[in-house]
């Protein structure tokens, strides 16, 4: 086994064949994360020894006879999700001391499937922001260059699948947490359709955005693992009750008669051109691949910013609501009274960013703004999602950048939010008409990769995950592996 | 649109935040800016379009079944509580 | 200066369910602090709410029986506040979409006529939990047990006009909640209990005036207590020239006064929006339909047919069916006399709710059944006893469980219907007292009463009073 070149897949087949246990493999990527933890910073809590115990079990369940194809296989949990008994920070001081009594259905359902927990994943605090830089536990390194970013939130997951500390990881996405930092890390990135996961469990950021999904070298790895994190939960109301395909099933159906949709307003002035040259080179390898390709205009898509920073913020503020020092959380030294326990509390449990989006969305929804913020925002929301509905009429999918522009160095963007929200433009869209989006690695400008985005219909992860998978099969993009790393 | 100094200190009360000297004109300016940029959406074209609560249109919500599905697991979820007595999670006196 | 006093009630009716709206705990009172709160009602970092169908199910109900239009597609919504009894910073309610919308009910005045009070809304949301103060200097605990316990919120329009409307109409809401088998309406529980909207103004204006709310009130004294004190203090307000503020206050049953709640004013803006984690509830024709065919006959449709039926006035019915329990009890009472409908009622309203309510019992504990009731009756009907022994035997039968008949034999308590009998007992009264017959006979006819007494004495009072009256005035006419 050498630890740079596993995919999930890979990794499956070799505990299968008998080439190496699940304790051996465990060991090996305690050992890798062990290493790369001063230059990433990727995890907040390895849990060596649970995992250790879990693929004994594992090894044990498989000399037994039938297992599961994911049996034994480590992965990691964006620090999002709850794991009972385990420390779930969410990359906040308000939750720096939280242990989870219970276990997201995420979790859970990638336990049953066989996996193995190697430890929770640094991200940015409650998921808010696209740099990793706002966690209470440090900023993320990128392992393609340290010096650099690795986006965010899901700094944690993509810093770590990249860098091959672990084969694969869960992850969130609100405006683009999964595929901005897959995209700044050279990593497959997929967001499931809104309600394909269970929201159970997983913290909440912004309700109607939030939706789970995973970090991976491969799309075929991403469709080994979607299965068993998918599917209808009677603990979510948003979660949608429809059978759950094989995605593996059609990852090598041909791509002949694909239309793919190049979204105009996606191949804007902000996109560095030396990355839109790699997105140009990939749609390339799609039409070799028998896809055709014509451009569609989703023109209220522009708005998808101003709209994501009224409508996320909005529902923050209120899911932020319960971290009150009173029941669990940070709680104040010697509160004077009850306003005193939940101000300070709270203002010094939050980082700066949360308490920004906190505040913009108190006021978005306070008295007399809430129809020129909330509502004005929510009825964009409908015009956005009717674009898209628009383009999917003659496209199967939609193509574009992931992020305008590569990683960028830690600290150059902090102190400026609008700069900072704008590095989502391409993926929010997504999020705010509910449709399943990827991004997979399609090249490199100075050494640091770049993403394609793919977005398709409402539960059209299949697609996705087949055409990504063709795509995969054409280049080697995936399979680079940072020299620090290798 | 800008927010003054007043704007955000009605804000952090509402929103239970306790804020630094320091941090308040931080937010005086990044708030001011946030919302001029939103204010983009003024331009938009929205008419009679009715606003979107939800990203999956046309779902209903399901009904669950009348039923008694919890353990008392009191003492597991104290765990976390930074203070309790007798059962109860303690914060100074409420006065109504 | 004259004053008009306007009222508008918020109810709080908790619903019957086995668990919460949002989550598998248990509703049950009383329990241990905390025991009865899971991760959803503790407001938990990660989890989601699911809604009770039964939660759902009750509020058409009672949309139903209001006449009111049922949403065909209503929507939660998030009260945003903080409050250590509220666990998520939220409360999910209902806003802009309520299940139940625009009904009414009708209530009796004590001129007898009927006034029709609307009813704005009716939202379903969840309770808040209790903070306790006892014992626990400069803190307050916090118990979650009854956090997303169901409610529905009634409100009604500002249409009552003193407390006595006020009480009344509450009463009637309290009536109808139980008749619908959706709340146990036991207020000191606190699974019924109001907000109250006062303000006075100017008899003839068309404005209101400005509104106090007084917060949880959870007895229908205090209601009226709280009402009248509100309403006094405003006017006194206004005639001295000043002005009522809108405000929310806390009526002190200890003192017997309103007082203002500042802490609950602080932060009055709840920043309602939709919630994302419930989708909108659609129900259709045939869900409603359904719910319509199991609704039970309504305490107004009920006492109309009292009075149609059996004759009673139009009170008797009001009490009769002021809760289904009675009802039921009194139509079986009569099923069994066969007939007597109004002998009846006096029986059910009379001794039986008088001891009743001496011991402190609902109708379901009570020591004596319809069945046994009936037998009493009867015994009436068919003149083996006279009412006022009745009397006696009801209390023997209270006290001891036996049945009239057994009562009535062991005590010999049987009416004498026998004329010899009666005719010796008169001729003995007539021979002891000689003096009395004389004057009788020389024409002081109200010495009649004295001799129907003397023979009621002889016999115990068992003879049948009819016959007695004809055999004397025989015998004493010589």
């Amino acid at each position: 086994m050498s630890a740079p070149a596993a995919t999930v897949a890979a990794l499956a087949k070799g505990l299968a064949a008998g080439e190496y246990s699940s304790v051996e493999l465990t060991r090996a990527y305690l050992e890798r994360i062990a290493a790369a933890q001063p230059a990433l910073n990727a995890f907040v809590t390895i849990t060596g020894e649970s995992a250790l115990a879990a693929a004994a079990a594992a090894d044990a369940a498989r000399a037994k006879g039938q297992v599961g194809r994911l049996a034994g296989v480590p992965i990691a949990h964006k620090d999002i999700f709850c794991t009972e008994g385990v420390l779930t920070t969410c990359g906040s001081k308000m939750l720096a001391n939280f242990v989870s009594p219970y276990d997201a259905t995420v979790v859970a359902g990638l336990r049953d499937a066989g996996t193995v927990m190697l430890g929770k994943l640094n991200m940015d605090e409650f998921a808010m922001g696209s740099s990793n830089e706002t966690s209470f536990f440090g900023p993320v390194h990128n392992p393609w260059d340290t010096k650099m970013v690795p986006g965010g939130s899901s700094g944690g997951s993509a810093a770590a699948v990249a860098a091959r500390i672990v084969p694969a990881a869960t992850a969130t996405d609100t405006g683009g947490s999964i595929r901005q930092p897959a995209a700044l890390c050279g990593v497959t990135g997929i967001k499931p359709t809104y309600g394909r996961c269970s929201r159970y469990g997983m913290i909440a950021f912004a309700s109607s955005l939030d939706q789970a999904g995973l970090i991976t070298v491969s799309a075929e790895d991403a469709a080994l693992l979607l299965g068993p994190m998918s599917g209808f939960d009677p603990r979510d109301s948003t979660s949608v009750e429809r059978a759950v395909p094989d995605y593996t099933a059609t990852l090598a159906d041909s791509l002949e008669g694909l239309t793919i949709g190049l979204v105009k307003e996606f191949f804007d002035k902000g996109l560095d051109a030396s990355n839109e040259q790699r997105i140009r080179d990939a749609i390339a390898v799609f039409e070799k691949l028998g896809a055709r390709v014509r451009e569609v205009s989703c023109p209220n898509l522009p708005l998808s910013v101003p709209t994501y920073y009224v409508v996320a913020p909005a529902e923050c503020s209120s899911n932020l609501a319960r971290f009150d020092g009173v029941r669990f959380g940070h709680r104040c030294e010697s509160p004077k009274n009850l306003l005193d326990l939940y101000c300070r509390s709270r203002g010094e449990g939050f980082g700066a960013e949360v308490k920004r989006r906190i505040m913009t969305g108190t006021y978005v929804l306070s008295a007399g703004y809430y129809d020129a913020y909330y509502l004005k925002a929510q009825r964009v929301r409908q015009l956005i999602s009717a674009d898209f509905a628009r383009a999917f009429d003659s496209c199967d999918l939609l193509f574009g950048p992931t992020s305008p522009t590569p990683a960028f160095p830690i600290g150059a963007k902090f102190d400026d939010p609008i700069t900072m929200y704008l590095n989502d433009i391409y993926t929010i869209g997504a999020n705010l008409a509910g449709l399943p989006g990827m991004s997979i690695p399609c090249g490199f400008v100075d050494g640091l990769p770049v993403g394609l985005q793919i977005v398709g219909p409402h539960f059209s992860e299949s697609r996705m995950l087949n055409a990504a998978h063709r795509y995969q099969q054409e280049t080697d993009w995936h399979l680079r592996v940072p020299a620090a790393f290798a | 649109m800008s927010l003054s100094r007043a704007d955000i200190e009605n804000i952090a009360r509402l929103a239970r935040l306790e804020l630094t000297e320091a941090e308040i004109p931080v937010y005086v300016d990044s708030l001011s800016k946030i919302f001029a940029f939103v204010g983009e959406l003024d331009r938009a074209p929205t008419g009679d379009i009715a606003p979107m609560a939800h990203p999956l249109p046309g779902l209903a919500q399901r009904l669950r079944a009348d039923e008694v599905s919890e353990a008392n697991r009191r003492d597991t979820y104290q765990k976390n509580a930074p203070q309790v007595e007798a059962g109860l999670y303690l914060v100074p006196k409420v006065i109504e | 200066m004259e004053w008009e006093t306007v009222i508008g009630l918020e109810i709080h009716a908790q619903l019957a369910t086995r668990s919460k709206i949002f989550s598998g705990s248990a509703t049950a009172y009383g329990a241990e602090p905390n025991t009865q709160a899971n991760l959803v009602d503790l407001g938990y970092p990660g989890v989601l709410p699911v809604l009770n169908g039964e939660a759902v199910r009750m509020a058409v109900r009672f949309g139903l029986a209001i006449g009111a239009r049922i949403a065909p597609h209503s929507v939660f919504a998030r009260k945003n506040y903080f409050y250590p009894d509220l666990p998520k910073g939220y409360q999910i309610s209902q806003y802009e979409l309520p299940i139940v919308a625009e009904g009414a009910l009708d209530i009796v005045l004590d001129d007898g006529t009927r006034k029709r009070i609307g009813i704005t809304r009716a939202h379903l949301e969840e309770d808040a939990g209790k903070s306790l103060h006892e014992g626990l200097p400069g803190q307050s605990g916090i118990d979650l047990n009854r956090a997303g316990t169901p409610l529905i919120e009634i409100v009604s329009e500002p249409d009552l006009r003193s407390a006595k409307e006020a009480i009344a109409y509450m009463k009637k809401v309290h009536t109808l909640v139980r008749y619908l088998e959706i709340c146990d309406g036991n207020m000191q529980e606190g699974s019924f209990r109001c907000d109250a909207n006062v303000s006075v103004r100017r008899r003839g204006a068309e404005k209101f005036g400005t509104r106090a709310e007084i917060k949880n009130l959870n007895s229908f004294r205090f209601v009226e207590k709280a009402i009248n004190h509100e309403v006094e203090r405003q006017i006194e307000i206004l005639e001295s020239g000043g002005k009522v503020v809108q405000e929310t206050r806390l009526y002190d049953p200890d003192k017997g006064e309103t007082r203002s709640m500042r802490s609950k004013e602080e932060a009055n803006d709840y920043r309602y929006f939709p919630d994302p984690d419930l989708l909108p509830v659609v129900l259709d024709d045939l869900f409603i339909a359904g719910i319509k065919a199991t609704l039970p006959e309504l305490p107004d449709e009920k006492a109309a047919r009292f009075v149609s039926d059996y004759g009673l006035s139009e009170y008797d019915a009001g009490v009769l069916t002021a809760s289904r329990e009675l009802g039921a009890f009194y139509e079986d009472v009569v099923r069994r006399v066969g007939g007597e409908p109004k002998l009846c009622a006096n029986w059910v309203m009379g001794d039986f709710a008088a001891f009743l309510n001496k011991d402190n019992l609902e109708i379901t504990e009570s020591r004596v059944d319809a069945a046994a009731l009936a037998g009493l009756v009867a015994r009436i009907v068919d003149s083996t006893i006279s009412g006022k022994i009745a009397k006696d035997v009801f209390e023997a039968m209270w006290s001891s469980g036996e049945g009239a008949d057994a009562i009535i034999e062991q005590k010999g308590l049987r009416q004498i219907t026998d004329t010899g009998a009666i005719e010796k007992a008169i001729e003995e009264v007539m021979a002891k007292n000689p003096g009395q017959l004389a004057d009788y006979r020389s024409g002081k006819d109200k010495l009649f009463g004295f001799f129907v007494g003397q023979v009621m004495k002889a016999t115990g009072g068992k003879a049948n009073p009819a016959q007695l009256n004809e055999l004397l005035k025989k015998k004493l006419a010589g």
